[in-house]
């Protein structure tokens, strides 16, 4: 897969954006967590709201809101002996629209992009599909792009789920 | 062919002093009686009268099966009602919660219904003239469940006549919910943050028991609670320990912690951990919070309220809430081997916000259904379910600490790793479930 090899010099472009939002799926779908987690800055977050519209992460209950020491908790989990919802391993699936880039601010370095797209989560026999926007909210540190914040918005995020264990 | 309708006897039969038939797990047969029974004959909670706070208001839930409407009428009372049409049966509310105005109005034929569930108007009422309409099962209105009873803002209701009243049914086990409810500087709480739903394949009462099991969190979560102590430890040093870090490792607290916090049980099934101390003890001061509390109570009994830290108190049949954090977790059966969870976060009125903040990030945590937590849990209720259709053994083992002179329905505090109350839980399914056969 197309990895940033070369390091930004200039505000990345558009594509430059797209490209990432999809890599980063890609690399979720492969199970390459590590390098996945080194997508985030420091400060970044995965959030995936309970409400529909959901404004605040804090004093409103989220599906997740993790900061990167809980999503390495994640990564590390999914790789523990014991740990057993995990035996056999969860698979998944991303199926992404193109990604859209709705805002580009080079001043403050931020770009947000906006990718609708489906989600399969399966293990043994059980398949479970989710309908999801994700949003991206990303910057450059020392030429790569990196995710300050990414925010899945479930189509039915109010509904009753079974185990959702890995990213979308 | 029924084995358990109508035999008091068999159902009994299920329940032995030190063990219990994998039935009340798997059988849906078992499940619908303790829907026609052991959900009628006890007090089970509807909701928090904070979600309905001005008339009108009302939310939709479920008592074992039955569907109802909790709704605040004009003079401020509580009722709750069958969510069902009088004519055609039809759902009165489509939405799960919200305000109705001065009446109900079905959206099939427009029948009408005061804020208590009597009939207010028909369309076209000339069309039941001379038809003996007064004496119609319809002329009642939206039935409305007898004995609700609204305890500081916890609303509990029984459906049938059959069973104890509200005292003489939770007793002492009351002093759980004061605790929760006193924390508040202002005595009160307020459902705040959303609710968690997360379906388990499993039957409801595997639920129950883990509240109270104590010889659990250091195996199964060793996968959480222990990666989240693994990943701590390579924090840079001085780094300030996290709310989630507070939250995640006293989960793999050793079994002599458990032994020693205790287990206090009440008569009917309710019973809780955490009698000294708990998993909740040792979170960090929130900056002016107990300057509040000592405003509002004085500075001895401030302290008495927050040195109270329960664990998980549950209440027979299907609650547990914990004090500390605010939290109810209500355990909705739909069959016998499927049970919605449902995980309500309580805001303590005049309190700091950062409180709620701990109480949400330990919901989101521990109970949602991408909580890692619980992925540890589910999957072994599910491997359970599973596990009971194996014929050579057909009995489940509660018989921790168990010992001869151990009598039902009495209050005890002992040590914080015994089954007694999931002993109690069953002494007491087994006494509502054949109250009414």
């Amino acid at each position: 897969m197309t990895s940033q090899t070369a390091l930004l010099t200039s505000p990345p472009t558009d594509q430059q954006l797209i490209d990432f939002v999809v890599s980063e799926a890609r690399m979720i779908d492969m199970q390459r967590f590590e390098e996945w987690l080194d997508l985030f800055c420091e400060d970044g977050h995965y959030w995936m709201p309970l409400e529909w519209g959901q404004t605040d992460p804090r004093l409103t209950c989220s599906l997740m809101y993790e900061d990167r020491l809980l999503l390495k908790i994640r990564v590390e989990r999914l790789k523990g002996n014991r740990t057993f919802s995990q035996k056999p391993k969860s698979r998944c699936h991303h199926v992404l629209q193109t990604p859209q880039v709705d805002r580009r601010d080079e001043a403050a370095n931020l770009y947000q992009t906006w990718t609708p797209m489906h989600y399969v989560e399966t293990r043994f026999d059980e398949q479970q599909l989710f309908a999801a926007w994700a949003t991206h909210t990303l910057c450059v540190e020392d030429g790569r792009l990196k995710i300050k914040l990414k925010r899945v918005d479930i189509v039915n995020c109010d509904a009753a789920f079974g185990n959702i264990q890995l990213f979308m | 062919m029924p084995r358990y309708t109508g035999n008091a006897e068999a159902v009994r039969g299920l329940i032995r002093e030190r063990e219990v038939h994998r039935d009340v797990y798997i059988d849906e047969e078992v499940f619908q009686l303790e829907m026609d029974h052991l959900f009628a004959n006890t007090w089970v909670y509807v909701g928090h009268d904070s979600q309905i706070p001005n008339a009108g208001d009302y939310f939709g839930t479920t008592i074992g099966s039955q569907p109802v409407l909790m709704v605040r009428h004009g003079d401020g009372a509580v009722h709750v009602l069958f969510n069902r049409c009088p004519h055609k049966g039809v759902r009165v509310t489509t939405e799960t919660c919200g305000n109705t105005g001065k009446f109900f109005r079905c959206p099939y034929h427009a029948w009408s219904f005061k804020l208590d569930g009597s009939l207010l108007a028909i369309p076209l009422k000339k069309g039941y003239e001379n038809t003996g309409l007064e004496e119609s099962e319809a002329i009642k209105g939206l039935t409305p469940v007898k004995h609700v009873r609204n305890y500081r803002g916890f609303v509990f209701a029984k459906l049938n006549d059959t069973g104890l009243d509200f005292e003489e049914f939770f007793a002492g086990s009351l002093s759980s919910l004061d605790n929760m409810i006193d924390r508040s500087p202002a005595g009160r709480l307020e459902v705040a943050g959303g609710v968690l739903r997360y379906m388990h394949n499993c039957n409801w009462k595997m639920l129950v028991e883990n509240q109270t099991d104590t010889c659990h969190p250091m195996v199964a979560h060793e996968s959480s609670a222990g990666t989240a102590i693994d990943v701590w430890k390579n924090a840079p040093e001085g780094t300030k320990k996290p709310m989630a870090v507070e939250i995640f490792a006293p989960f793999m607290s050793s079994y002599e912690f458990f032994e020693g916090m205790g287990i206090r049980v009440w008569p009917n099934g309710h019973g809780h951990t955490g009698v000294s101390h708990s998993i909740h003890s040792d979170y960090s001061v929130i900056p002016g919070y107990f300057e509040q509390m000592s405003a509002a109570y004085g500075e001895d009994k401030a302290k008495a309220i927050l040195d109270e830290n329960r664990h998980n108190t549950v209440y027979f049949p299907n609650v547990m809430i914990k004090g500390p954090i605010q939290l109810l977790r209500l355990f909705k059966p739909i069959s016998a081997n499927k049970t919605l969870v449902e995980s309500w976060t309580f805001r303590l009125v005049d309190a700091p916000d950062v409180l709620l903040e701990r109480t949400l990030m330990y919901n989101r945590l521990i109970n949602a259904p991408t909580s890692v937590v619980g992925h540890d849990d589910l999957e072994m209720y599910e491997r359970a379910q599973e596990g009971l259709h194996v014929d050579a053994n057909q009995w489940v083992n509660i018989q921790r600490l168990y010992s001869e002179d151990e009598k039902p329905d009495v209050t005890a505090e002992t040590n914080g790793t015994t089954e007694w109350q999931m002993r109690n839980q069953f002494r007491a399914w087994s006494k509502f479930i054949t109250m009414s056969m």
